[in-house]
Parts: structure tokens; sequence; C-alpha cells
């Protein structure tokens, strides 16, 4: 999945947005969900750590691994799920994401976000046999029922 | 379906090979746990993990036909999960807003 945005501000504004953990508190978690990011290292092989506060108090947790870091234009990391104690959780594997923040004009940035999820097109594969299937199934039950009524009335 | 229809979750119990294979075989609902981990290489703790991983992303369900409990993919879940990908855009989007009133409130201030 890849998402464009472009911004009224230069490259190096842009990338602050990210590489301040203050400012990347304000736009990282939904309202709902505020993040906050007790590490934060944009190097390459560097890790940031954050966790989000729900409305019951709920903090799921999470971290990035920064892949690549190339101020301001480019940046990639993996992010993946951690447990309360903050070790990974290896059930779990993560998205990778590849930012790049580029200059179209004075003052203005495009920003690219490619998500990567690991075997997307695998995945999107069972979405679709979910769907069929579901159809499929309902046919079936359908057939099931019409064959159980008419032994019954035999 | 759990309460809480988890998008990161559900991507992340779909991401891995095993667990896409065991919602493949669970769609007929016909197998419980012990059948389902014959299929695979691996400890029969190794794909009760999965199953459970599944289960909390609310992609499979465990239920009891007669006196067996039987491991059935959740079509709804399914369904869901391919809404789940337009959420995600949806995600991101807010993100962007969010960046946009941080850089928009914060003019001037460029470094």
């Amino acid at each position: 999945m890849t998402l464009v945005a472009e911004f009224d501000a230069s490259p190096t504004r842009v990338w602050q947005l990210w590489a301040d953990p203050r400012q990347l508190e304000r736009w990282w978690g939904p309202p709902a969900y505020p993040a906050t990011f007790t590490a934060h290292d944009l190097t390459p092989g560097g890790r940031s750590e954050y966790h989000m506060t729900g409305p019951t108090g709920d903090q799921p947790r999470g971290f990035w691994e920064i892949l690549e870091a190339d101020p301001p234009r480019r940046l990639a990391y993996r992010h993946g799920f951690a447990h309360d104690d903050g070790t990974p959780n290896p059930d779990l594997p993560g998205m990778t994401a590849h930012v790049t923040i580029e200059s179209i004009d004075a003052d203005r940035t495009r920003m690219s976000i490619e998500s990567r999820f690991p075997s997307t097109e695998a995945m999107e594969q069972i979405l679709a046999m979910g769907m069929a299937e579901g159809l499929t199934q309902a046919v079936g039950q359908i057939d099931a029922i019409l064959a159980e009524t008419s032994i019954r009335s035999a | 379906m759990p309460a809480t229809f988890d998008a990161d979750h559900v991507f992340a119990a779909l991401a891995d090979a095993t667990r896409r294979d065991i919602v493949v075989r669970a769609l007929d609902g016909r197998e419980g746990i012990v059948e389902l981990a014959g299929h695979y290489p691996m400890s029969f703790a190794a794909v009760q993990k999965h199953v459970a991983v599944l289960e909390r992303a609310g992609l499979v369900t465990k239920e009891r036909t007669g006196r067996r409990k039987v491991v059935r993919t959740n079509i709804e879940g399914l369904q869901l999960a391919r809404g789940l990908l337009d959420q995600y855009e949806a995600l991101w989007r807010g993100r962007v807003e969010r960046m946009t009133s941080l850089i928009t409130s914060t003019m001037g201030d460029d470094a």
C-alpha cells in the first residue's frame, strides 16, 4: 500500500515531524490512542520504542527497527509489536515502511509511504478466497437443508 | 468475534504461511486441532499457538460439534479483514492530517 501526501513545507521540516519524538507523538497515534515514544533513534540499526494509551488505560507497545535513514530524504523501518515488558512479540510479524521525502517546489514537499506487509499478495489471495468460499458455503448449507427436507418428507 | 477487531493483529496473523494454510483448511470446519496439527512438520504446541493467534485475530473460532471441538474459519472475519486494508489507508490519512496541522501551526519555525 502506497500513500502519497504533499505539504507546504520544506523536506527538512517534514523530516522533523519524524525525527523529533515530541512532534512524532502528536501525529503517530489517533486521538483516542495517543503515542508516547520512550526511545527514538533514526539511524540505520537504530530503534524506536513507543506505547499507545487507550481510553481504558490499555497500553499496546510497538517498536521500529530502523533499516535506512538518510535525512531528510529517506527513512525505512520495520514496525513490530512488543509484549508488555518490551520484548518483541515474534508471533506477530509487523510490516515494513519505506518513506521518501522529496522537494517538488519551493517550500513544497511530497512524502510517500510504502507499507509492505509480509506476503501482501498471499494475504489478498486468502481474503479473496474467503469471500468466494463464504458464498460457496452459503449455497452448500442451503443445499444441505433442502436435501434433509426432501429426505424427511420422503 | 472479539470485541475489538484489530487491523494490526489480523494482518500479523495472516502474515505467516502456516497460519494462512490453517485458515484455508479450516474453511469447512471439519478438523480439530489434533487433525490440523497432523498436516504440519512442527510440534503440536506450535500449531496450538498458531491457532491461538488466529483466534485472537478473529479469523477462526473453535466450536463444538457433537463431542468434538473443531477449528472453523470465521468468514465474517475474513470479509472484515478485507475492509481493513481500506482502514489502514484511513489510518495513514489521519496521520497525514495531523502532520499537516503540526506544520501549519508551527509556520515560521522552519529549521
